[in-house]
């Protein structure tokens, strides 16, 4: 695949292109943009799969939580299929899952969702590479260049280490933090469990914008 | 300052991969009913100012194919240079222009259009003016991170002639990456992820 850029990214300090960002209110989410075991769903039915919740905050750099920050989700199924033309897994689709979720943090940065765990899928790279279980994220703080696009993995799931896509990480302190750890404290008992995700989106590379926040 | 010592680290970026489409433009591959409309599909209200143009162009990979799997969002100031983001310091931007849109490249012909106004002139850092530009990020399968360029405008040759950021590009044969032609109404930006017209892409 002849996709990544060869050359050297250019550095550039940010400017104000950079830094500022479009604002997306709480007001724009409808009652179950932040449940896909629902949103898709006939009423009532509801997605099969095992019930989680995912929850975390997105931080800057600094360890502050992102308030107002856009975070879009999309997965496959319980089975491993997503609802896609392009899909060709054999596994089936489910009736009642669309794929889709989205949330806006809070105050302190917090988001949540609920949604089904989505099963592991092989993908045509080798002979047999399977993708580990994984949640795709878009998150979108307070400036263009905080834009951020990944992956959010599930503590213990033996073919995270397999997985060609992670191992473009070189590092395995990146890999663990991409990786949502099972919280028994926030799980909903007779309900859901809950995975905790935290998100850290990238600092200011200019001194124009950290004057800017410290005067916040 | 002590807390710099210890900073957080920016999550990994991991692929878009081939189903972006679910999570950021779900209405456009046929997951209906969830959201209302995609997001980022229209940037200009019925009373916005300035000139109303065209952006159009496609996202190409290395053996000159168009990517018909991709996504690209823009954003911009309005017709005088103010930023429609609570971030903007220096005043109130038209209310009827968003400046930010999104947009997945056509499964068919790998297109993607903007319909949007001619920008207005921001400032650099240093509080010269830079040329009119509207920035971009393009996801993809097979490339892992967002990748961040810039659009300007082809017939401003003395705005982009005398671009802050334009002139601290030391290839000068590379400059040309970031202009887009005018035909009409219309402006064409054709994005290179390889290749010898590889597109200039920063890292902010
Ligand atoms: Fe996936």
């Amino acid at each position: 695949m002849l996709r990544s850029p060869q050359k050297a990214l250019l550095s550039l300090d940010n400017t104000i292109s950079e830094i500022t960002g479009p604002v997306f209110g709480h007001n724009m989410l409808g009652e179950l943009d932040d449940d896909m075991i629902f949103n898709f769903a006939k009423p009532g039915e509801s997605a099969i799969g095992q019930r989680i919740i995912v929850y975390g905050r997105v931080l800057d750099e600094r360890g502050k939580g992102v308030s107002g920050a856009l975070v879009e989700v999309w997965q496959a199924n319980a089975g491993g299929r997503y609802r896609h033309k392009k899909e060709t897994y054999l596994a089936p689709l489910d009736p009642n899952f669309g794929g889709c979720g989205r949330a806006i943090t809070d105050e302190d940065g917090n988001y949540a969702f609920r949604t089904i765990k989505p099963g592991p899928y092989p993908w045509p790279n080798g002979p047999n590479d399977w993708r580990p279980a994984h949640i795709h994220f878009s998150i979108f703080g307070h400036g263009f260049a905080q834009r951020l696009i990944t992956q959010m993995y599930f503590e213990g799931d033996p073919l995270i280490p397999l997985c060609p896509i992670v191992r473009t990480i070189p590092d395995e302190e990146a890999v663990r933090r991409l990786t949502a750890v099972l919280d028994m404290g926030a799980t909903i008992p007779m309900d859901a469990r809950a995975y905790k995700f935290d998100i850290v989106l990238r600092g200011r590379r200019s001194t124009l914008f950290e004057n800017r926040l410290e005067g916040n | 300052m002590v807390q710099s010592l210890n900073r957080l680290k920016e999550s990994a970026s991991q692929t878009a991969g081939p189903y972006v489409h679910i999570g950021l433009t779900p209405n456009f591959c046929g997951i209906g009913g969830v959201y209302d409309a995609d997001l980022g599909s229209r940037l200009v209200g019925e009373k916005a100012r300035g000139e109303r143009i065209t952006v159009r162009g496609r996202v190409i990979d290395g053996a000159d194919t168009p990517l018909r799997d991709a996504l690209v969002e823009i954003w911009q100031a309005d017709a005088d240079g103010l930023y429609n983001s609570p971030s903007e310091t220096r005043g109130a931007a038209d209310p009827a222009f968003a400046g930010w849109g999104r947009c997945a490249t056509d499964m068919d012909g790998g297109e993607f259009v903007f319909e949007t106004i001619m920008p207005g002139r921001v400032p650099f850092r240093d509080g010269r003016p830079m040329a009119p530009h509207i920035t971009f990020w393009v996801v993809a399968r097979g490339v892992n991170i967002g990748l961040h360029t810039r659009m300007y405008f082809g017939d401003e040759e003395k705005a982009n002639a005398e671009d802050p950021i334009l002139q601290r590009i030391e290839h000068k044969v590379r400059v040309p990456t970031l202009i887009a032609p005018r035909d009409g109404d219309t402006y064409r930006f054709d994005i290179h992820l390889q290749g010898e017209k590889e597109t200039i892409f920063f890292d902010i």
